[in-house]
């Protein structure tokens, strides 16, 4: 199979009948063989795609369902744009005059991670509020939901993100640039 | 005394093992792999370090591409014939028996239920030329909530996968989260790439 045939050797011997070979060239075949099993090898996915499972809360069908969260609970990420994240403790009532410092934090290892790596530790209780900007991107939702994986901080929602907040965030994004 | 003659070996080779397990590698990844669909669009996903597999079948995809277009998509032929039927019955278009099977064979599409019916009469090689405007999903007009709950009416088992694309914007996707939301999809699943785990201290 699949070998180099040989010629010559059997020259000067008495001429008799010419035996065919059993023998029959497999090199063609083999060829096609290699080329099918590269071409499967390269063509095939095995890697199936990784996928994040999230749980939304169910919306509640009216006001008195939800729960209210205390402010002292509360930790709120701001997600806005050029990939920038801010956050804040507590809650932002503009109505009770309570107005959250908001701090600049960033994607690294020592950002927003060991913030909320360090919050959820003093505090087992903390929620984590999630609130994307309509400048920010997909993937910052993603990273985000991604750094709760890691921390495995197990309280934390998607919320729409208010005004209030929305003015919050703005300041805050004119106050980083200065 | 006679010349010391060096014995001489066959330079013939006996393949026979290699080629067996050439043969074998072939059949083994012509049977596990499966094509690929065809891509209309193209996303390329976030990195996430999760590490859960997608699951095989029963999956409805939502895809979101970086111009903003939102795709759908179904994997299950059988779930896709009678997705059709209810959305005929529901927006009363009907579709002829040839429409339908194309419409079975279709992995994503991103067109309005009006323009669908053209559509799915066109040639497969025209197909790919037209332009897909995405699925709409603004309030007034709300296809994606439609097709989302009658593929789940269609396939009580299917499970929702966005997949978003890097640089899409989050009023997109948080609009069809709000989507999900709505027609009581509360568990659902982003598509990621890999990425490694970072060590906690």
């Amino acid at each position: 199979m699949a070998e180099i045939q040989q010629s010559g050797g059997d020259e000067g011997g008495k001429k008799r009948a010419k035996k065919g070979s059993t023998k029959v060239d497999m090199t063609p075949m083999v060829d096609l063989g290699f080329l099918l099993l590269t071409f499967f090898v390269m063509t095939t996915t095995l890697a199936k795609p990784q996928i994040m499972e999230i749980n939304m809360p169910v919306k509640p069908k009216n006001e008195v369902e939800q729960n209210e969260l205390k402010a002292s609970n509360a930790f709120t990420v701001l997600l806005g744009a050029d990939n920038r994240i801010f956050y804040y403790r507590g809650l932002h009532q503009p109505n009770v005059g309570a107005i959250p410092t908001v701090e600049e934090s960033n994607w690294s290892a020592n950002g927003i991670r060991k913030t909320v790596l360090e919050a959820t530790r003093a505090n087992p209780n903390l929620v984590v509020l999630i609130k994307a900007d309509e400048t920010s991107s997909y993937k910052n939702l993603v990273d985000i939901l991604d750094e709760m994986a890691i921390t495995s901080t197990q309280k934390y929602a998607i919320v729409e993100l208010d005004n209030a907040d929305a003015t919050l965030l703005r300041n805050a994004e004119k106050g980083g640039a200065q | 005394m006679p010349k010391v003659k060096p014995h001489r070996t066959s330079p013939s080779l006996d393949m026979t093992p290699m080629v067996d397990l050439a043969f074998l590698l072939v059949t083994f990844f012509m049977l596990i792999s499966k094509f690929a669909p065809e891509e209309v669009l193209v996303v390329d996903t976030p990195s996430a370090t999760t590490e859960i597999k997608a699951p095989d079948a029963n999956v409805i995809t939502i895809s979101i591409g970086n111009d903003e277009r939102v795709f759908f998509g179904v994997d299950d032929k059988a779930t896709k014939l009678r997705l059709i039927d209810k959305i005929s019955e529901k927006y009363g278009v009907g579709f002829t028996q040839p429409e339908k099977d194309v419409f079975a064979s279709l992995a994503s599409f991103g067109v309005p239920i009006s323009q669908l019916k053209s559509y799915l009469a066109l040639k497969p090689e025209d197909q790919k030329k037209v332009n897909q405007p995405g699925i709409p999903i603004d309030s007034a007009r709300n296809e994606l909530g439609d097709w989302v709950q009658l593929a789940r009416y269609s396939n009580p088992q299917s499970i929702v996968a966005i997949k978003g694309d890097q640089t899409a914007g989050y009023p997109v996707a948080g609009r069809v989260i709000e989507i999900l939301q709505d027609k009581n999809v509360n568990r659902f699943n982003l598509v990621t790439d890999m990425e490694v785990k970072p060590v906690i201290k």
